[in-house]
């Protein structure tokens, strides 16, 4: 593998350089190969769907460059909201389905009670569609008048989703922390280290690294879900979009919703694709 | 140093110990030998309190390990146990492995620790695995970084639990060479072993355990040369006729 300082590697052979150019042939037909094989296929898909009888009209409701750009600038600016409300959902979900997680495997006695509250709330807030769950929050906490409730409409929205995504984080997390094998619980305790210390530097690390795919997945779904506080009258991506449809009868506002939304889970799934490789190289796996 | 006095161990119907006395001195090496399923793991789990004991009791020195009011973390500082299948941290390098004990129950200043880390590494010839993760070191190089681990503790006794079962032949001379080098440097240690040559070597005690009971006890050239017990030569004749 490696060569000793001052000698270089000697030439290769006769036989070396006929595999090296036939590899670069190969590369280079699979290249070919791949790029006219895409182009046939989305050409055709393009070709079918573009020849239907009912096209013209289809592009012009649903895929119209004009109305795409009238109805951008609302939709780009409605779409903070739904950046500010993951970012501040996923900043909170983390720290509280950890501890949830936590809670509910730890065997401390003294944990008892909060074990039963965290039993409940998962399974609770994992039964309730999300949906249910941001209006009884939305429209039942401030109905409540209760002091210190924040009456803003986003925070109710954020409380909402942290409820019910806290609750499937802290399944995902569990589910990782369970999936550490006992022998490194024993390897832990066995080298002095306490409960606490085998659980926070042994296996949570390890355990979340195992459950990160699924935690995006999960953050993934939250970015989609933001779009639910429109029912409680939250103006974010869909509820500018559908203004603008209501107004002009043309649904290409609803795609270019649709468009924010991919964009912005794409580097959240390439993130996570980069995280998992990383942890397989580091581990020697790669 | 180690006093164990009628202790016994079952899981649900099957008894696993049905009354164990061994005393270990210190400085001594012992060496559990027996079939799979004799108790010898179960022995070793017991005295490092991973599992709860029925009956009987288990001093180390003037400390019960069986009362179950002693602060275990504390009493763990004095012992060490390797495992099997090496169950270092997948997540961390070698160095952080060899620290981790060290920084965090025993306070010792990182740099020192590392300093340690570093002789230990160097003494079983892996100085330049230091960084590297356990999955890209090979089954011997693990076994000797578990090992290392252990020792690091500087534990009063040292408990070995059959370490060179899962490693090919190639890998045990390496492993065993470790464990021969600790024996000599005066450390207590209790090992389970398939190992018959190595144990007839370095242990200064051979204990044969049968169906959860000391069938014998005594010097290696005794036990191996003319066992007392029907049970212990059958055992031998199986054990090192497949050499």
């Amino acid at each position: 593998m490696t060569t000793l300082p001052g000698s270089s590697p000697p030439p290769p052979s006769a036989r070396q350089r006929e595999r090296n150019a036939y590899r670069r042939r190969r590369t280079v037909r699979r290249v070919v190969v791949g790029t006219v094989s895409s182009l046939v296929v989305l050409g055709l898909a393009a070709w079918v769907i573009t020849s239907a009888p009912g096209w013209p009209r289809v592009r012009e409701v649903y895929f119209s460059g004009h109305h795409a750009r009238e109805s951008f600038p609302a939709i780009w600016d409605a779409f903070w909201l739904n950046v500010r409300l993951f970012m501040t959902v996923e900043l909170i979900v983390l720290p509280l389905a950890l501890a949830v997680a936590v809670i509910r495997v730890v065997p401390a006695p003294a944990m008892a009670p909060f074990k039963f509250i965290a039993a409940v709330y998962t399974d609770v807030f994992r039964g309730i569609p999300t949906i249910l769950v941001v209006m009884l929050v939305g429209f039942g906490f401030p109905a409540l008048g209760l002091a210190g409730v924040p009456t803003s409409l986003f925070w109710l929205g954020a409380i909402a989703l942290t409820l019910s995504y806290g609750a499937y984080v802290a399944e995902v997390i569990r589910a990782g922390i369970l999936s550490i094998h006992p022998t490194q619980w024993a390897a832990g305790r066995a080298l002095g280290l306490t409960y606490g210390q085998t659980l926070v530097r042994v296996i949570l690390p390890q355990a979340i690294r195992n459950v990160t795919p699924p935690l995006m997945n999960d953050f993934v779904s939250l970015q989609k879900d933001t779009a639910l506080v429109s029912t409680i009258g939250l103006v974010e991506a869909l509820r500018a979009a559908q203004v603008y449809q209501a107004n002009t009868f043309n649904v290409t506002s609803m795609c270019v919703a649709a468009l924010f939304f991919i964009i912005v889970t794409i580097p959240l799934a390439r993130f996570t694709d980069w995280l998992t490789i990383r942890s397989m190289r580091r581990q020697g796996g790669l | 140093m180690l006093r164990i006095r009628a202790l016994r161990k079952s899981f649900g119907d099957h008894v696993v110990l049905d009354g164990i006395d061994l005393d270990v001195a210190r400085g001594e090496v012992v060496c559990l030998i027996g079939a799979s399923g004799s108790g010898k793991s179960t022995l070793l789990r017991c005295i490092d309190m991973l599992e709860e004991t029925d009956d009987g009791d288990i001093h180390l020195g003037d400390l019960e390990l069986t009362d179950p009011a002693i602060d275990q973390n504390r009493a763990r500082a004095r012992i060490a146990m390797v495992f099997q299948a090496f169950n270092l941290f997948p997540h961390m390098t070698v160095m952080q492995n060899l620290t981790l004990g060290p920084r965090r129950v025993k306070q010792v200043p990182h740099r020192e620790a590392e300093a340690r880390a570093r002789e230990l590494l160097a003494r079983v010839g892996l100085e330049a695995k230091a960084y590297a993760y356990p999955d890209s070191l090979s089954g011997g190089q693990q076994q000797r970084v578990a090992l290392i681990r252990a020792v690091a503790m500087d534990p009063e006794l040292l408990l070995l639990d059959e370490v060179t079962s899962a490693l090919d032949p190639l890998l045990v001379t390496e492993v065993l060479d470790v464990i021969r080098e600790l024996a000599r440097e005066g450390r207590t240690i209790v090992m389970a072993t398939h190992e018959m040559d190595f144990a007839r070597e370095c242990a200064d005690r051979i204990v044969f355990l049968s169906g959860g009971r000391i069938i014998e006890s005594g010097p290696p050239e005794q036990v191996f040369t003319a066992p007392r017990d029907q049970r212990t030569a059958q055992f031998l004749a199986r054990h090192t006729a497949r050499r």
